[in-house]
C-alpha cells in the first residue's frame, strides 16, 4: 500500500469511518431509512448504517448516519494555494511601506452589488477594525477609502480611478446562490474591459472565499473567515514593494 | 426568584433623559413628510398594483405631485380631489395618472367639504378592514391559547416565497410559534415596495403584500391543524418602513421588525427621514396591534458585547420612548438583545446573566427579543450548536418574550430544513429541563450579577444624559452611536423629506391619533 494514501479516522487507522448527515423528501420511516442507505451505498460507502431519524415534517425526514469508505486520498499529490507572505502587525507593516516603498499605499474598498453587509469591509477597513486588530484607516501607510454597501462595480472602478488607488479591496458577505462569484466575477470583467485589471492589486474577502477561488475567478489573492486586517494588509505591503522593486 | 437589586433612582434617570432625547421631535413629526408616508396614505385609500416597467402605482403618483411641487399638501387631497371632480376609484385616479391621461394638481382644488366627503368613507373603509384583522388575531389566540414564553422565533430566507411556504409549515407543525420572512438583502434600500409574488431574491425574500398573503394563509391553515396560532413576522425597516408596516396591518402580519435608529445607524438612510418614518410606521403597528421588534443586537454585533452592553441598554430606552409617542403599549414593545459575549471569556454565561435580567427587569411588561450567538458562531457547528443551547437556557431562565433562535450553521448559510429542525429541537428540550428553575434561585446580595447589571445601567444613563444634553441628532453626527458617524443631512432618503402646507391633511393619521389617544 502507498504510504502517502489517507483515510477518514474513527478509532483505528484508515477504518475510513465517517458520520454523515443529510434530509431526503421520504417519509421518517422503514422506507426512510432504505431509501437513505441506499443513497449511501450507491456513493459507494460500505456498511452504511442509519443512526438517526428525525420526521422534519411536510414529507422530509433528517437522517443520521455512519458509513466507511474505502477512498482514499494521496498526499503527494496535494497541492493547495494560499496567500504565503508573512503577517506583521500594523507598526511593522507601517515601517515596512514607509522603507520599501516610500509613499502611502491607496486602497479604495466596498461591499459592491447588491451585498447590503458592511460587516466585513469593516472589519479591515475602519479605524476600530476587529478583534483588537485596527482596520487600514489607522494605519499610517495607507490611504483607505471605504465606500460602504452596495456599491455598484462601476462606482467603485471610477472612484478606484479618481482616487490613483493601488489596490481595490472588495468584501462578498452574503452568498445565497452563488451571487458573490456573480458580483465579484463581474467587477474583474468590467475592469478588464476599462484596462484597470493590471494597474492595481484586486484583492477580495468574506466568509466563502478562499485564496485558491479568488485567484480562479482573476483575482490577485483573497481572504477567508478568520483573517483581519493585519493578514490583508501585509500581503498588500508586501507584493506591492514587490511590483516597485 | 432571580431578582436584581437595581438602583431605582438610575432606572428614574434613565427614562427621563430618554424622555427629554425623543420629546425633541415635535417640530419634525407635526411639520414634515415623506414620499414614504405619502405612498403609505395611497396605500391605506386602496391603490396598489405596478405599471408595465413594474413601478407601484403609489410611486408613480407621488412622483407626479413631487415633480409638479403639490406634495406638500398631500396626496390625499389631490387624489380625492380627482376622484371627486372625475367620479372615479382611487386605483382608477392612480391608473390615469399612470397612463399619463391625468395631471392631479391641475385640476382645480374642490371645497374642503367635497374633499372630506370622499376621504372620510375611504378612511373608515380601511382602518375596519385593519381593526378586523386586529380582532380576527385576537380570537385566534383566545381560541388556541396564548403564544409560549419564550416564544420559539425562527427564520425562513430561501428567497423564494413558495419554497419559503415549504419550509415553514414544517418548522410551525415541529413548535414554531413565530415565522420570520427574512428580506432579499438589497430591498431596505429600495425606495419602493416590488408588487406581486416574488422567486428570486438573495439572502431573502422579497417583502410584497402578495408574499404577505401568501404566506398568512399558509401559516392560517396550519395554525388551524395544529390548533396554535402560527404568528408571522418581516421587516418594517429601510426606505419603506411605513409603507410594509400597513401592509402588514392589511394582511395580518403578528409582528413586525420596527427600530427607530438602525436604518440610520446600519443602511446610512437619513436621520429625519428615519425618524418621521418610524412616527407614522409605528403608529400603523399600534394601530393593528402589531408587536414591534427593535434591533439592538446589531450594537453587539461588530463592537464587545462587554465593553459596549450599555449602548443595548440606552437604545432599548430610547426605543421605548419614540413607541410610547406612536401609541404602542409596553406590551407590544419587542424590545432587543443579544447572547453576544466571546465563549473564551471566563465567566461568559454570568455576563450573560447579568445583561438578560437587566433587559428583563428594566422592561417587565415587554415580549423583548433575544438575539442568539451569530459573532462567535463559526463553521464548527457542533460548538455552535453547544452555545445555542446555553443561550436557550438563559432564555427560558430569565423569562424573556421572544427567544430568536440560533442556528448550528449561521456562519455557513441560510438555515437548511434539517438546521431550523435541530434548533427547535434544541430549544424545546432546554425549555422544559430549566422550565421552573427560577423560582427556586435567588441571587446572592452583592453578587457579581447584581453589580454588574447596576455597572451597565450606570454607563447606559450617563450616556443618555449626555445625548440628552447634546441633543440626538448631534450626537449621531459625532459618532457617539455604534462608532458610525451619521449627519443630520447626510444618509439616503432625504430628498423624499418635505416641510408641510398649512392646509397639510393625511387623515389616516389624524384618525388613528385619536383613536390611539395621542
Amino acid at each position: 500500500m502507498n504510504n502517502n494514501i489517507i483515510r477518514p479516522y474513527g478509532d483505528t487507522l484508515n477504518d475510513g469511518k465517517m458520520q454523515l448527515s443529510f434530509s431526503l423528501p421520504v417519509s421518517a420511516d422503514a422506507f426512510g431509512k432504505e431509501a437513505a442507505r441506499m443513497l449511501l451505498l450507491q456513493m459507494g460507502f460500505d456498511d452504511a448504517e442509519i443512526t438517526g431519524m428525525r420526521d422534519l415534517r411536510e414529507g422530509f425526514t433528517h437522517f443520521i448516519a455512519y458509513a466507511v469508505t474505502s477512498t482514499g486520498v494521496d498526499t503527494s499529490q496535494i497541492k493547495v494555494k494560499v496567500v504565503d507572505t508573512p503577517v506583521m502587525d500594523m507598526e511593522a507593516t507601517d515601517a515596512y511601506i514607509s522603507e520599501h516603498l516610500g509613499r502611502s499605499i491607496t486602497v479604495v474598498g466596498a461591499c459592491i452589488e447588491s451585498d447590503a453587509h458592511t460587516v466585513g469591509i469593516d472589519a479591515i477597513m475602519n479605524m476600530k477594525g476587529y478583534n483588537h486588530r485596527y482596520g487600514l484607516e489607522r494605519y499610517h501607510g495607507f490611504n483607505a477609502i471605504n465606500m460602504g454597501a452596495q456599491v455598484p462595480s462601476e462606482e467603485l472602478l471610477a472612484r478606484a480611478r479618481a482616487e490613483k488607488a493601488d489596490v481595490i479591496l472588495v468584501s462578498q458577505v452574503v452568498t445565497q446562490k452563488n451571487i458573490h462569484i456573480k458580483n465579484l466575477t463581474r467587477l474583474i470583467e468590467l475592469a478588464e474591459a476599462e484596462g484597470l485589471r493590471d494597474k492595481m492589486l484586486f484583492v477580495c474577502g468574506g466568509p466563502r472565499i478562499s485564496h485558491e477561488l479568488a485567484i480562479e475567478l482573476g483575482y490577485d489573492a483573497g481572504f477567508g473567515t478568520g483573517s483581519y486586517a493585519t493578514d490583508v494588509a501585509s500581503f498588500i505591503a508586501i507584493t506591492m514593494s514587490k511590483k516597485a522593486n | 426568584m432571580l431578582k436584581l437589586e437595581l438602583n431605582q433612582d438610575l432606572v428614574k434617570r434613565s427614562r427621563i433623559a430618554a424622555q427629554k432625547i425623543t420629546g425633541d421631535f415635535s417640530w419634525l413629526f407635526d411639520g414634515y413628510s415623506s414620499v414614504a408616508i405619502e405612498r403609505t396614505v395611497l396605500r391605506l385609500m386602496g391603490i396598489d398594483g405596478a405599471d408595465e416597467g413594474g413601478k407601484p402605482l403609489p410611486n408613480i403618483v407621488i412622483d407626479q405631485l413631487t415633480e409638479h411641487s403639490a406634495i406638500s399638501k398631500g396626496a390625499a387631497v389631490w387624489v380625492a380631489n380627482a376622484m371627486h371632480i372625475k367620479g372615479l376609484s382611487a386605483q382608477q385616479v392612480a391608473q390615469q395618472v399612470a397612463s399619463g391621461q391625468l395631471v392631479l394638481s391641475e385640476l382645480p382644488l374642490a371645497d374642503n367639504a367635497d374633499i372630506l366627503a370622499v376621504l372620510s368613507p375611504l378612511t373608515d373603509k380601511m382602518l375596519s378592514h385593519i381593526k378586523s384583522q386586529k380582532q380576527k388575531r385576537e380570537e385566534l389566540f383566545a381560541t388556541y391559547g396564548e403564544r409560549r414564553k419564550p416564544a420559539i422565533y425562527v427564520i425562513v430566507a430561501t428567497g423564494n416565497i413558495y419554497e419559503d411556504v415549504t419550509q415553514a409549515r414544517a418548522a410551525a407543525r415541529e413548535g414554531a410559534d413565530i415565522i420570520a420572512v427574512i428580506r432579499s438583502t438589497a430591498q431596505s434600500l429600495l425606495d419602493y415596495v416590488p408588487y406581486g409574488a416574488t422567486t428570486v431574491g438573495f439572502g431573502g425574500t422579497y417583502a410584497t403584500q402578495e408574499n404577505f398573503r401568501i404566506m398568512r394563509a399558509a401559516l392560517d391553515e396550519v395554525s388551524a391543524e395544529e390548533k396554535r396560532y402560527i404568528s408571522l413576522t418581516n421587516y418594517a425597516s429601510g426606505l419603506c418602513m411605513p409603507e410594509i408596516a400597513v401592509m402588514g396591518a392589511i394582511e395580518r402580519l403578528d409582528l413586525m421588525l420596527n427600530d427607530a435608529m438602525y436604518g440610520i445607524l446600519f443602511r446610512d438612510i437619513n436621520p429625519k427621514r428615519t425618524l418621521l418614518d418610524q412616527y407614522f410606521a409605528r403608529m400603523i403597528n399600534a394601530y393593528a396591534g402589531i408587536e414591534i421588534q427593535t434591533g439592538e443586537d446589531n450594537y453587539l454585533t461588530t463592537s464587545d458585547a462587554i465593553d459596549k452592553a450599555y449602548t443595548v441598554t440606552a437604545s432599548q430606552l430610547i426605543n421605548e420612548s419614540f413607541a410610547l409617542l406612536s401609541g404602542i403599549k409596553p406590551e407590544k414593545m419587542g424590545l432587543g438583545h443579544a447572547y453576544e459575549i466571546d465563549p473564551e471569556i471566563e465567566n461568559s454565561f454570568v455576563y450573560e446573566l447579568s445583561h438578560a435580567l437587566l433587559t428583563k427587569e428594566l422592561f417587565p411588561d415587554a415580549p423583548v427579543k433575544y438575539m442568539p450567538p451569530t459573532k462567535f458562531a463559526s463553521g464548527n457547528i457542533f460548538k455552535t450548536h453547544l452555545m445555542d443551547a446555553m443561550f436557550n437556557f438563559l432564555g427560558q431562565l430569565t423569562g424573556q418574550g421572544v427567544q430568536l433562535l440560533g442556528m448550528m450553521t449561521e456562519a455557513i448559510h441560510t438555515p437548511h430544513l434539517a438546521d431550523r429542525s435541530l434548533a427547535i429541537e434544541n430549544a424545546q428540550y432546554l425549555f422544559k429541563a430549566v422550565k421552573d428553575l427560577n423560582a427556586s434561585l435567588c441571587l446572592a446580595p452583592d453578587s457579581f450579577v447584581n453589580r454588574r447589571a447596576n455597572e451597565v445601567l450606570q454607563q447606559a444613563v450617563d450616556f443618555l444624559e449626555k445625548v440628552a444634553e447634546e441633543g440626538l441628532f448631534a450626537s449621531m453626527a459625532k459618532g457617539e452611536f455604534a462608532e458610525i458617524k451619521r449627519p443630520e443631512n447626510g444618509g439616503k432618503g432625504l430628498d423624499g423629506v418635505f416641510m408641510c402646507d398649512k392646509d397639510y391633511y393625511n387623515p389616516f393619521m389624524q384618525q388613528m391619533k385619536q383613536e390611539l389617544g395621542l
